[in-house]
């Protein structure tokens, strides 16, 4: 039955060579000048000012956990709003009941004070 | 697909938690935390929700379109889920105080931390399975670092969530391989299909990943290594409602998948459990023999108690099933009532967690000592006691499934581990206090809940076939 | 209706206990516990009234009646082998019985012991414990099976154990009631044993199945002839009888109360109760029954010459306990069952009494207990002297009180039973004299004669209304009980007669003897006994100082019974520190120490080392765990991909 998958391993075997085959032959080939231009980290042509071991405001995880929880909402309202006619008004109960939790959650959020910037 | 009013009427545990859940969270964000308006309420839903589920221990049914099973075996699940969470409730009320960390927020997470463990217990396709650990797991996550001003706090949950989202994967490409084999996720499907499958290598490979990833929540060697270092950093009412809910779910979830798909017959992921539960007894009392912080100590306990629990799946008789989920019970009664006790006398920055601390303490609290005495007595399985009867029925069915080497070692495992149990009572019973130990003020709420898990012990130890009966009614 | 009452009747003392236990020690109000302790036992004795008018009105046959609480535990059941044990009471003619002498006569020494233990630091303790006997003795003379028997039998060991070393502070209350544990343990071996070959020989444990099994085997079965002589092992622990009958004196350190109870009229009855309820086994082996006979036969005149020399008033009465208790087994060994019962139940009287009016002596007198330090006390203690003289002509066989017709009716079977001999009646009776001689000198040393104590600092007083009611009506007791025995119109005997026929028809019994020598039996026996109390009389109220020459005429004889024939010593030099010797030499120091120990100790160093190893895998690093986490499953692939 492995033989299933042989496309499958011979897929992962030749995009493993060609990716380590690339890079070498990049190093290989390409020109090398060493000076400390190069050597040194580039950011859009300025001179690197701190350590970029930084660390970020727990606002923007926030926002980000905020924003993933109400894109996956949108990702089980697609197949919902699709077969919704199938789905009947049971369909709608169910969805209006964890729209109903999702917004709890919301208020919860709202009122704890994740949502205020400052 | 239509959701039916008998639906929702049969899984009437799940919508009181979730409503209770619900309640707590509005609670708490419209006038600021209350902590004791919300513990009381949660207590009181979820002592609802246990009422309900032990009124409906008969046969089980399938709802919501084969994904959940209502009944009996769900229901014994989700009372002991639901007693668990209301004794640590009552644990931690008064813990949290001393702590100066009592926020309302815990409950909802605790709450919503049961549900998962009672929707693992319940489920009847591996997605759910899936939903319901998750759902635990990241509520425990949280709770695990709780204390966010301490390192060993932060540490613990930290630990916690690198480790669990790195089993969860494993866990989830089990069930992806065992889809691909099988062509369905229904626990139900896949039992009809496992004869055709049983020696398809996506398939093993899927049980194998599956069994790793149930073995992490259980903590069973070699997946346990979080257990002591997260058990020590979390607040100790949650470190019990851990080593006992949590374990008591992924318990639930491992007779649903591997005794249901399995069955008795005698096949390698017996064996692998059988291995995994010898080395997980030898382990866990071994290390804990070297341990003199309580915490620690239990967490090691915990591990080779699971190991005395996957005796009785490795066995993969129903008197194996029956012996498992006798000892859940119980144990979870023993090692709530352990953990409330030593939360119960630990002091501010995780003082008064050594053993020497309980020097002399059954001169100055005789209650706790004796009740801590009833529980180290029962975790070590002295007859009377309701350990002794676990630990009899397990190693009985694995006797049964001739497992005798399985059998030995699980005897002589326990008899290491009365080492340790008996040390603590020594220290508490024949030394004499330490002079600059702190009296501590128990309330009567902690106690009452201690003496009340010491009585259940007894009980349970003298009337074992309660609880079997209910078991028997359950699983048949 | 019944099964309520009777679960209501057993826990009410157990709830008693509960109550005390936990919160006796902050009702500081002695009358409230004194009031609950009673109240507990005394309703107890109303239910058991009632269930036993009901029992009456129905016909015999439906007397009686099983109460299943739930099944206790179970083992493999319904295959062979297979164990199920209930907590279940039987109730018949026989429990109720027993059932009302334990909380009758209890009730009414609970309320005597209010009077008695007044002002003791440990009074809620005391009816705690007195609450806690008469739980686990319902159980006893309840149960419906051997192992529930069993609990109610190690739980009045234990409970005597309690109350004997009740004043734990003073050594000798302490090491009484380790001694009367420790030779318990050894009846209860047997008793233990017993059990195990019933077992194996009925696959039950259960009475009903069991004494069915039994009344179809053959008789002189061997295995049943152990089974007999076990469970007799197990009787002569409980019952005090030769060779396990050591303890008892001893016993006497806990209250007199206690006393009373416990090593009078209830728990040292209790392997009586045994053999009678498994009086169809022992039919089933006549050779046991023998046994039975003549070790109780033995253990009665053996006791009894002990007994006469005695010179403490509690000794002298634990003495003429044993020796009652052997009247006991003579009659059960006689396979005169209902006899033994009727004089366990009058002897539960008269005894009880008797221990109550010597508490009420010793009281009065300051806790002196020597004889000959009293005197005299009759125009000091009117009541308890007319009750203790009712209790000392019952005890001697004086008709018509009530232990002549119990003693009488052993000593007719004895001489005319199939399984009697004349031999036999000859030690009963001469047993009987030395009773009615040793209580009659008690009774005139105690209360006649001149006063031996110094008048002027002793004022003796008699005992406060608790005290003296119970008195009054186990004297009332104690002359009225035997009438329900009067020799053929014998209603006990009837009574009872269900219980015991199996074992009567096995062993094919017949009566023999005619009304004649009936009578002159009994003749002779009040003779006798009329013969006992007047040498008592006259030696010990005309010759007082009669008792120390002849001591010192016979000063051998005087010395072994004065030193109860040196049983203590003998035991000690024989069992005792032999075992004492190997167990310290041999066990100790050469097995426990150098073999046990040292493979404990090397397994021990090797496991704490090996848990050291294995702590330093424990090393914190996250990043290790899932390291170990992958190798876990890379195992488990392996294994379960290439086995």
């Amino acid at each position: 039955m492995l033989e299933n998958y042989t496309p499958i391993f011979l897929m992962i075997g030749v995009a493993m060579a060609f990716g380590i085959v690339m890079s070498k032959v990049n190093e290989i080939l390409g020109p090398k000048r060493r000076n400390s231009d190069k050597y040194s980290t580039y950011e859009s042509g300025m001179e690197p000012l701190r350590s970029t071991r930084e660390r970020f405001s727990i606002k923007y995880y926030m926002v980000a956990m905020l924003f993933i929880v109400f894109d996956i909402e949108i990702v089980f309202m697609y197949p919902w709003a699709v077969t919704y006619k199938h789905l009947g008004f049971s369909g709608f109960i169910v969805m209006a009941s964890f729209i109903f939790v999702l917004l709890l959650g919301y208020y919860f959020v709202w009122k704890k004070g994740a949502l205020e910037w400052d | 697909m239509d959701v039916y009013i008998s639906d929702i009427l049969l899984n009437a545990p799940f919508e009181i938690v979730v409503l209770t859940a619900l309640i707590v969270l509005v609670l708490e964000s419209t006038r600021g935390t209350r902590p004791n308006i919300s513990s009381w309420t949660s207590i009181g839903g979820l002592s609802l929700a246990a009422v309900a589920a032990l009124t409906n221990l008969g046969a089980s049914v399938e709802t919501f379109g084969g994904m959940l099973q209502s009944g009996g075996f769900a229901n014994y699940y989700g009372a002991l889920f639901c007693i668990s969470a209301v004794m640590t409730i009552l644990f931690s009320r008064n813990y949290f105080e001393r702590q100066n960390y009592h926020r309302g927020e815990a409950y909802i997470l605790l709450l919503f931390a049961t549900l998962g463990m009672m929707v693992i217990a319940a489920s009847n396709d591996l997605i759910m399975i899936f939903l319901g650990i998750e759902l635990m797991s990241i509520c425990l996550y949280v709770l695990a670092g709780l204390f966010r001003h301490r390192d060993r706090s932060n540490e613990a949950s930290l630990k916690y969530f690198l480790l669990g989202a790195f089993a969860t994967g494993f866990l989830l490409y089990g069930i992806a391989l065992i889809y691909g084999s099988t062509g369905t996720t229904n626990i139900a499907s896949i039992r009809t299909a496992f004869p055709h499958v049983s020696h398809d290598l996506l398939f093993l490979t899927g049980s194998g990943l599956l069994l790793a990833g149930f073995a992490f929540k259980i903590a069973a060697v070699p997946f346990h290594m979080w257990a002591p270092d997260v058990y020590e950093g979390s607040p100790t009412p949650i470190s019990g409602f851990m080593s006992t809910g949590a374990k008591a779910a992924a318990f639930a979830a491992l007779i649903a998948v591997f005794s249901r798909v399995f069955g008795p017959s005698e096949n390698a992921v017996h064996q692998i459990i059988a291995l995994i539960a010898a080395a997980s007894m030898i382990a866990g009392n071994v290390v804990a023999l070297a341990q003199s912080n309580l915490k620690r100590l239990l967490a090691y306990s915990s591990i080779a108690h699971a190991g005395y629990m996957l005796v009785g799946l490795a066995a993969g008789t129903a008197d194996g099933q029956i012996g498992v989920m006798y000892y859940l019970a119980v144990y979870a009664l023993m090692n709530l009532g352990a953990f409330g006790i030593i939360g119960a006398l630990e002091t501010e920055n995780d003082q008064n967690l050594q053993m020497d601390d309980y020097a002399g303490l059954s001169e100055r609290e005789p209650v706790l000592a004796a009740c801590m005495a009833v529980f180290l007595f029962g975790l070590a399985g002295f007859p009377p006691l309701a350990g002794f009867f676990g630990k009899y029925y397990v190693f009985l069915a694995a006797v049964k499934a001739r497992l005798l080497w399985l059998a030995v070692i699980g005897v002589l495992a326990s008899l290491m581990s009365a080492y340790y149990y008996l040390r603590i009572i020594v220290f508490m019973y024949f030394e004499k206090t330490k002079a600059e130990s702190v009296p501590i003020s128990v309330p009567m709420s902690v106690r009452w809940t201690v003496i009340f898990c010491a009585v259940l012990v007894l009980l349970f130890g003298l009337f074992p076939s309660v609880i079997v009966q209910t078991v028997l009614r359950v699983l048949f | 209706m019944i099964s309520e009452l009777s679960i209501a009747l057993v826990l009410l003392p157990l709830l008693g206990f509960l109550f005390l236990g936990l919160f006796g020690a902050r009702l500081k109000n002695e009358k409230i516990i004194g009031f609950l302790g009673s109240a507990a036992v005394g309703i107890s004795f109303i239910l058991a009234l009632f269930i036993f008018a009901q029992m009456a009105a129905a016909g015999p046959e439906q007397r009686k009646y099983t109460v299943n609480l739930f099944t206790w535990f179970s083992a493999f059941t319904g295959s062979p082998g297979g164990l199920s044990i209930s907590a279940a009471y039987q109730i018949d003619q026989l429990s109720i019985l027993l059932t009302l002498i334990v909380t009758g006569v209890g009730f009414l020494i609970h309320i005597y012991s209010i009077g008695y233990m007044h002002g003791d630091p440990g009074f809620w303790r005391f009816f705690a414990y007195m609450n806690l006997f008469i739980f686990t003795m319902l159980n006893l003379v309840l149960a419906d099976n051997f192992v529930l028997m069993f609990l109610g039998w190690e739980g009045v060991g234990l409970c005597s154990y309690l109350l004997i070393g009740f004043w734990y502070e003073k050594k000798p209350a302490g090491d009484a009631a380790k001694k009367a544990f420790i030779v318990n343990r050894i009846g209860d071996i047997g008793f233990l044993l017993g059990m195990f070959l019933i077992f194996a020989a009925f696959g039950s444990l259960n009475f009903d199945t069991v004494f069915a099994g039994a009344s179809s085997v053959s008789r002189n079965n061997s295995t049943m002839l152990w089974i007999c002589l076990l469970l007799f092992l197990g009787a002569t622990g409980k019952s005090a009888q030769i060779p396990l009958f050591v303890w008892l004196p001893d016993a006497m350190a806990g209250p007199t109360p206690v006393s009373a109870l416990i090593h009078a009229a209830t728990m040292v009855t209790a392997g009586v109760y045994m053999i009678a309820r498994c009086s169809i086994l022992y039919a089933a082996a006549p050779a046991a029954l023998t046994v039975v006979a003549v070790v109780g036969a033995a253990t009665a005149i053996f006791a009894a010459t002990i007994g006469l020399v005695q010179n403490d008033i509690k000794k002298i009465l634990a003495y003429s306990t044993i020796s009652q208790l052997g009247y006991m087994f003579l009659a059960l060994g006689v396979a005169a069952f209902s006899a033994g019962i009727f004089h366990l139940m009058t002897h539960a009287f008269f005894k009880a009494l008797l221990f109550l009016g010597s508490g009420a002596v010793i009281h009065a007198m300051h806790e002196e207990q020597d004889i000959q330090k009293m005197g005299g006390l009759k125009k000091y203690l009117p009541v308890t002297y007319r009750t203790f003289l009712i209790g000392a002509i019952a005890i001697s066989g004086i008709p018509p009180l009530a232990g002549f017709f119990s003693k009488d009716e052993i000593l007719w079977k004895t001489a005319t039973g199939d399984q009697g001999s004349w031999l036999l009646w000859f030690v009963g009776l001469l047993g009987a004299i030395l009773t009615a001689f040793y209580m009659f000198r008690l009774v005139t040393l105690t209360f006649e004669g001149e006063p031996r104590f110094d008048e002027h600092r002793l004022h003796p007083h008699e005992a406060p209304k608790t005290m003296t009611v119970p008195l009054i009506i186990l004297a009332g007791l104690s002359i009225a009980g035997g009438w329900i025995g009067i020799p053929h119109a014998n209603a006990l005997e009837h009574w009872l007669d269900p219980v015991f026929a199996p074992a009567q028809m096995k062993l094919l019994a017949s009566e023999s003897g005619s009304t004649g020598l009936e009578i002159i039996l009994m003749i002779v026996s009040v003779s006798a006994a009329a013969a006992g109390i007047y040498a008592a009389r006259r030696l010990y109220l005309q010759y007082p100082g009669k008792e120390r020459a002849a001591a010192k005429r016979f000063p051998v004889l005087y010395r072994i019974l004065s030193q109860k024939y040196y049983i203590d010593e003998i035991y000690d030099a024989v069992v005792v520190k032999p075992i004492a010797s190997i167990s310290e030499k041999i066990l100790w120091k050469g097995i426990d120490k150098g073999a046990i120990d040292g493979s404990v100790n090397g397994a021990a160093s090797f496991i704490s080392s090996c848990a050291q190893l294995l702590r330093k895998v424990q090393n914190g690093v996250a990043q290790f765990y899932a390291v170990m986490f992958v190798g876990g499953i890379l195992f488990i692939l392996t294994w379960l991909l290439f086995r």
